[in-house]
């Protein structure tokens, strides 16, 4: 299955993914309208003076979140998705605490947000990676 | 120092109703003009320290940001322009001298704009290069005397070392050192896979790059720095550099700040010394010393690489380029007063030598007047900024042409002329790490193999509608041009007829 992968090698810090994400989750027309809203993004860049590199779900093989969801929210596609039920989740946040990565986070209604590789939305491929200016993050086989 | 007496050029100007505070620019920008005020919960810019590169306003994900020209303004005046003023002001309070970069930015005509090209109608049809072969596989390098053959009657190959282009461009010499490792990797790679040829610049080769060695070209300049014998070895062929475009007469000085690491490894001096390059080669003072180091050269590589020697265009090119031609030296490769450079002193850059279109014509001339046109190639370089910029260099009787500032915008340089600031924010003309990676030779690569394959199209085309279906058929082709709007004396030195001729 395809997934997001990053290479730290290239990446540049600059954040431009998690706004990419969270305006391709959020619905809206134009990323202006973003303006004044705190983003909750489901991929974010981690750095420190050394090194950055963003990160997001890994669609793990035996997903420790889905074990853990005690409201059944959380499954794995066919295709190997980790994909969330938001008319499930009951906000728990189990997942957010087993989550190895840090990947999976409480949205702002106070559920679980998390990446579904755009397969949701209408932008249909992940938007992080193509809006990644210097090939840093890429959507492949591996 | 008390006033401040300059002003800003640029104004950064934020569209506030689109800006959603992402702070990329604030992140990207290496002149640290963006910054989050949390006071007043919006992104603002202090304009002084922008030099209008546009990564900012390339990376803006809302397109909130532009650059305008300040319209801060001093009173007209046709002779104290303002640039003239800002620059007293600048040398007044700092006593030094003016340095720039990339190619001379002054109204100084170019030839290429008043030069037109020739198509054919009716009595001698064009060729439509997509459905007919055309040739645009260029050779360069001493042409034989003579076809000479064995007692069996078979052809003896005597011809000399040569290079085999795919098209007639290359990539102009640009150290590492002035350029980046990434931007060296890509102009590396997009030669390999092109077919063509990318040349080291004085800074030496780095390790790393010695896989690309036979679509190479070293260099051999004034201060021989990372000259040694594996790095001639290496090379397809070797470029003696006598002089740059941008600044005739100039030798060069990479301050020991950028000697670091790999760049001192590769130029194999110590680091955090000054790399001076002095003027002149110490031991050139004559042709005939130039060719004791050509053939210095040739015996180090046992006679198998090609010698180029590099000109800057200067008032008697085209004597200069007669007595390279006769030092032994296989091709000329001529750098007009248009050529860039990552730092030159801007008097200098902007006052020194002449246009490469006048030296190419005069050289071609002078060479086939004096029976010697065919004992070297002519490479034309200093400004060719696209296809039809080559097809008049060649028809002007250049072999090849030389592109560097052209190669830097696909790179994606926006010609904001700080190179010499070391700060360049699209990972180019810079050694700053995390500016470095900016540059991912992946998309660096493929953006200069789309560059010249554009070209090299285009050419094609050109020449198509010339009726010409090989470039050797374009080559020194002069009747294929006409100038406009040029005098009498400017079309003789072109050797070519006005419009309407």
């Amino acid at each position: 299955m395809k997934k997001v992968y990053v290479n730290e090698k290239w990446c540049l810090g600059c954040h431009l993914c998690e706004y990419n994400c969270a305006f391709a989750n959020s619905g809206l027309n134009d990323m202006a309208k973003l303006k004044g809203r705190t983003i909750l993004p489901n991929i974010r860049v981690e750095e420190n003076d050394k090194i950055c590199f963003a990160v997001n779900c890994r669609h793990c093989d035996d997903p420790i979140c889905v074990k853990s969801c005690i409201a059944g929210a959380l499954s794995k596609s066919p295709e190997g998705v980790v994909e969330i039920n938001k008319n499930k989740c009951v906000g728990c946040l189990t997942c957010v605490l087993v989550c190895p990565f840090g990947c999976v986070l409480p949205d702002e209604n106070g559920i679980i947000g998390k990446c579904e590789l755009c397969t949701k939305n209408s932008f249909g491929e992940p938007a992080c990676v193509k809006g990644c200016p210097n090939n840093a993050i890429v959507f492949e086989e591996r | 120092m008390g006033i401040n007496y300059i002003y800003p050029e640029f104004e950064v100007i934020r569209d506030t109703a689109r800006c959603i505070a992402c702070r990329v620019c604030e992140r990207q920008c290496a002149n640290e003009v963006h910054r989050f005020d949390a006071e007043l919960g919006m992104m603002t810019a202090d304009d002084s320290k922008c030099v209008d590169c546009h990564r900012c306003v390339s990376l803006c994900p809302t397109r909130a940001l532009h650059i305008e020209k300040s319209r801060h303004t001093f009173r007209e005046n046709a002779n104290w322009t303002s640039d003239k003023i800002t620059e007293i002001y600048r040398q007044a309070g700092t006593g030094g001298v003016l340095l720039s970069s990339m190619g001379n930015p002054q109204n100084i005509p170019v030839y290429w704009d008043k030069m037109l090209i020739n198509a054919s109608q009716v009595t001698n049809p064009p060729i439509d290069p997509l459905r007919e072969p055309m040739e645009t596989k260029t050779t360069l390098g001493a042409k034989p005397k003579k076809i000479e053959r064995d007692n069996a009657g078979r052809i003896i190959d005597n011809r000399s070392p040569r290079l085999t282009l795919s098209t007639p461009i290359m990539f102009s010499a640009m150290s590492y050192g002035s350029i980046s490792y990434n931007a060296h990797e890509s102009l590396a790679r997009a030669a390999r896979e092109l077919g063509i040829y990318y040349n080291t610049g004085e800074g030496g080769l780095h390790r790393d790059f010695y896989e690309y060695g036979p679509n190479t070209i070293v260099q051999v300049a004034s201060g021989r720095f990372g000259v040694h014998k594996e790095y001639l070895e290496t090379a397809a062929a070797i470029e003696i550099k006598m002089g740059q475009g941008a600044k005739p007469g100039i030798g060069g000085h990479l301050p020991g700040t950028k000697i670091v690491g790999d760049v001192s490894a590769t130029r194999m001096i110590p680091e955090g010394s000054d790399a001076i390059s002095p003027a002149p080669h110490h031991d050139i003072y004559s042709i005939e010393d130039l060719r004791q180091l050509v053939f210095s050269l040739k015996e180090a590589t046992n006679y198998k690489k090609p010698i180029i020697v590099k000109i800057a265009a200067v008032h008697n090119i085209a004597a200069i380029a007669s007595g390279i031609a006769r030092s032994g030296a296989d091709m000329i490769a001529i750098d007009g007063f248009r050529g860039g450079t990552g730092a030159a002193p801007t008097r200098i850059r902007d006052n020194v030598g002449i246009p490469i279109e006048l030296a190419l014509a005069s050289v071609d001339t002078r060479l086939r007047e004096e029976g010697i046109r065919g004992d070297v190639s002519l490479l034309a370089a200093g400004s060719i900024r696209c296809a039809s910029d080559v097809v008049k260099a060649i028809a002007l009787g250049a072999d090849a042409c030389y592109i560097g500032t052209g190669a830097l915008i696909a790179l994606g340089c926006h010609v904001c002329r700080t190179c010499h600031t070391g700060k360049c924010n699209w990972g180019i003309a810079t050694q700053r790490e995390d500016l470095v990676k900016r540059l991912n030779p992946d998309i660096g690569s493929q953006r200069l193999v789309n560059l010249i394959k554009a070209w090299d199209h285009e050419i094609k085309e050109i020449m198509g509608g010339m009726g010409i279906n090989s470039i050797e058929a374009l080559r020194g082709n002069r009747l294929m041009l006409r100038g406009i709007g040029l005098t009498e004396k400017e079309l003789e030195i072109l050797g070519i007829m006005h419009a309407g001729e």
